[in-house]
């Protein structure tokens, strides 16, 4: 091939990577996930959202429209909680900033400010099929700083985010306190007693701040953090608590109960014992990544937790979590496929990184499952997506193929 | 969990029964076994459906297709009928036990054996168990250039160390040493600042275990001429003689020909550890002959070295003619999930034969232990894992992990279950291993 010939086949390559935003998949297997799966289906996506989803004899492919073809096609998979994009898969001080450690309560960090959208892992997430990811601040401090919800793609932050401020996160138990040989230059919190206190002394500021600010005192100064306090206050954006501990979990429990606010648990390697304490409380899970390292607070992690959610009727979704070596970031797809040998079904485990993800993250108007309406974000795979022998061959975002590596 | 262990934390010490009688209590020791129907896996040859499997005082007495293998008329039956049977899994490279080598004091410690650190209670020989693995090599960490003395371990029932290690043929215990280049053992003094002091430092320590050797030889056995004993020094002459074989803690490309140059050098017998860049320097790995033993983790990067890491380096390696193993490093992949990393190597084009040899024989191979286990053959010690399907399917579960003819681990005993799903105490603290390096740095 002439150097001018592969030139041309390489701009075709970009244009097929980056088409209009109308495409249409026909799938071996479809699963719409809100539905039955279809065999033999087509997805047809027109201007980047779902047109029509059925059987191939029933969805009209409009002239001119690209057809991809693969075995199984799925919804976007949603990776519930991660650190990516804050985190850099280099692990070197420039790229990790995931947690600022200068003090325990920092609501005011936006994730927004932090987020590359152009780093590589999230790119790694995105070829596995993953479509939507929840990032931002980590776990290791008693208020770490927000998070946001982003698409996979786009290269800025304004490209990618979906929820600039989607929830504020927040840690009790050991990953809050502090290393008691001072690493941080900080004393407290030196126990988890001491961490819930922080916290429930900032929510009682930003409570006075709030009846101060609705007050007619025009002159009352602003205050970054306790605004996004406020926020949590109001209930606009829930409290995302990681707590591993049982003790920890009924902690968060009781501020929630305490400050009336939206509470969104995280990790909970212990909440199977908190079954029906969980449920009273109406609060939802993001679970540990299954193969999280078992050891300190997550010691006595099970690999059948979401199956005891799921039979308790506690809504809950799986995530990559964040991880401070290797591997640097987990794959959200594997976590829920470990499931398969715990207890839950297919369509249980797919439905946890789909629509039951959404759900919980309060996106399921856009996106988790195939419907008309929805954005056009799809994963596809030649067999079980789950299965280890099995591979991603593509994936689409709001109509346009975003990976086509195999994988 | 074995029985032993199951009686320890059952009750307090007055309930530790004698050895002995534990042994004749034991399940699975009627004089002669025989597993019928199972799909069964040698990897020393090809599947056999309908298979049988015949266990006698602890060994593999016979296998094959049921119309070929007669079944002792005293054996006890045990119907395997929809089952697949493979190898006990090898893990060349772990650090469950608790292990330690050296400490802080000097990058080089040859002396130091993780023989006298094992932790024979702790639940990771338990986590093992259930993910099939039967064999492993345990190893001090790779914040050191040698780090100490490897020991190979028999994940049979044991109260003791010793009990468990793999002897060699003359009593000794059976191990490796460890070492390691690139970043992870660099550091402040007394330990390297960069990668051409790391590679000084080792050769002088060679160097000087030749001289020492040469004085010994001086001596001609007579003892007022010998010189005075040093433990490294002998350990070190253990290496240079090829009865300890070195496992190489090594990432990068040319971190790894810095390895194979030290190989040549000085002659030392080399199985090349976690090798992240394998797949860039297939060709000159091969042209040396060195075996591999390799690790999958599920994304790139979190360290430097590791960034490279590639999902088709197991197919790249295989291609090349190399042979290859897998390991689990445990704390780094959960020594129950080992038979993942087979699948996700077949996942990016290894070979399905070479994937579980990679498990099993290979790792044998690397351990000088393949005339014993790594395969399901005539002779060889009865250790093999009954998976309730394809050993690279999801949805396959560990049902019994069997030792010299002994179920060290059954899905069907609740606490077992426990073990191998995780339950609230469970699995007791331990110790997290991260290479000398802490949780990252948070």
């Amino acid at each position: 091939m002439s150097a001018r010939l592969a030139f041309g086949a390489a701009l075709l390559a970009l244009a097929g990577l980056a088409a209009a935003q109308d495409i249409a998949v026909r799938g071996g297997t479809v699963y719409p996930v809100s539905a039955p799966p279809i065999e033999n289906g087509v997805v047809l996506i027109e201007d980047g959202k779902i047109a029509a989803v059925g059987k191939a004899a029933e969805v009209r492919i409009p002239d001119g429209v690209a057809v991809i073809e693969a075995a199984v096609v799925t919804p976007g998979l949603i990776d519930a909680h991660s650190a990516v994009g804050l985190t850099g898969y280099l692990n070197q001080e420039e790229d990790q900033d995931q947690i600022e450690h200068s003090a325990a309560i920092q609501p005011e960090l936006r994730a927004i400010d932090a987020y590359d959208p152009r780093e590589p892992l999230v790119a790694w997430l995105r070829s596995f099929g993953i479509t939507t990811v929840h990032t931002g601040h980590a776990p290791g401090e008693v208020v770490s700083g927000q998070t946001l919800i982003a698409k996979t793609t786009g290269d800025t932050v304004e490209d990618a985010v979906i929820v600039p401020f989607a929830m504020l996160a927040a840690t009790l138990g050991e990953g809050a306190v502090v290393d008691p040989r001072g690493g941080n230059g900080r004393k407290s919190p030196g126990n988890r007693s001491k961490a819930a206190a922080m916290l429930r002394e900032a929510l009682v500021g930003a409570r006075e701040y709030l009846a101060k600010q609705s007050g007619d005192d025009d002159g009352a100064s602003r205050d970054l953090g306790r605004e996004a306090l406020a926020r949590v206050l109001r209930k606009e954006v829930p409290l995302l608590v990681t707590a591993h501990r049982h003790q920890d979990i009924m902690t968060a429990l009781r501020i929630a109960d305490e400050f009336d606010l939206r509470l969104v648990l995280d990790g909970g390697a212990e909440s199977y014992l908190l079954l029906d304490e969980i449920r009273a409380a109406r609060v939802p899970v993001i679970v540990h990544p299954s193969m999280t390292r078992a050891f300190g607070e997550r010691e006595n992690l099970s690999f059948a937790t979401p199956a005891k959610l799921l039979e308790a009727g506690i809504p809950f979704a799986f995530q990559s979590g964040f991880e401070a070596y290797v591997p640097k970031t987990r794959v959200v797809l594997f976590e829920a496929a470990i499931t398969l040998q715990h207890d839950l079904t297919f369509e249980q485990a797919l439905a946890h990184v789909t629509l039951e993800a959404a759900r919980l993250l309060g996106i399921d108007d856009r996106v988790g499952s195939l419907e008309p309406g929805k954005d056009g974000d799809l994963a596809l795979y030649d067999g079980d997506p789950f299965e280890y022998t099995s591979h991603a061959v593509g994936t689409i975002i709001e109509g346009v193929r975003v990976s086509d590596v195999t994988r | 969990m074995t029985e032993r262990m199951r009686a320890c934390r059952r009750g307090g010490p007055w309930t530790i029964l004698p050895a002995t009688l534990l042994v004749l209590a034991a399940p699975g020791m009627a004089a002669t076994t025989a597993f019928t129907g199972a799909r069964i896996l040698p990897v020393s040859g090809a599947a056999i459906e309908d298979g049988v499997l015949v266990v006698d005082d602890g060994r593999i007495r016979a296998v094959g297709p049921r119309s070929r293998v007669r079944i002792p008329r005293d054996a006890e039956r045990i119907d395997l009928s929809g089952r697949v049977v493979i190898p006990g899994l090898v893990d060349t490279h772990s650090h469950i036990g608790n292990v330690a080598g050296g400490d802080r004091s000097d990058p080089i410690q040859p002396a130091a054996r993780v023989l006298d650190a094992i932790d024979v209670r702790d639940p990771g020989l338990d986590r093992a168990r259930a993910g099939g693995i039967t064999t492993a090599n345990l190893m001090p960490g790779s914040g050191w250039l040698m780090s100490g003395q490897t020991l190979y371990l028999k994940l049979r029932d044991g109260n003791t160390v010793a009990d468990l290690a793999y002897r060699n043929e003359d009593g000794g215990f059976a191990g490796g040493m460890k070492m390691a280049n690139g970043t992870n053992s660099i550091g402040e003094p007394p330990f390297p600042g960069t990668r051409a002091k790391s590679a000084a430092l080792v050769r002088q320590r060679f160097v000087d275990a030749l001289e020492y050797r040469r004085k010994i030889e001086d001596a001609d056995g007579d003892d007022a001429k010998m010189p005075e004993r040093d433990l490294g020094k002998e350990a070190l002459l253990e290496v240079l003689d090829g009865r300890r074989v070195v496992h190489f803690h090594t990432h990068r490309h040319d971190d790894i020909l810095t390895a194979l140059r030290l190989r040549e050098e000085f002659g030392f017998r080399l199985v090349l550890q976690h090798v992240s860049e394998a797949h860039r320097v297939a060709a000159e790995i091969a042209a040396e002959d060195v075996p591999v033993s390799l690790i999958l983790v599920d994304a790139p990067g979190g360290k430097l070295e590791a960034k490279n890491l590639n999902f088709e380096s197991p197919a790249i390696v295989e291609r090349a003619g190399l042979d290859v193993a897998f390991h689990t490093d445990d704390y780094i992949t959960d020594s129950r999930l080992f038979l993942r990393m087979g699948g996700f190597a077949v996942r990016a084009g290894m070979s399905r034969d070479k994937a579980l040899e990679a498990l099993t024989l290979a790792g044998a191979r690397m351990l000088d232990l393949d005339e014993r286990v790594g395969s399901l053959e005539p002779g060889k010690d009865a250790d093999f894992v009954i998976l309730s399907g394809d050993p690279f399917s999801v949805y396959t579960r560990v049902l019994e992990t069997w030792v010299e003819g002994r179920k060290v681990f059954d899905l069907d005993d609740p606490q077992d279950r426990e073990i191998a799903d995780g339950a609230y105490g469970a699995l007791t603290p331990a110790a997290a291993h991260f290479h000398g390096y802490g949780e990252g740095h948070r």
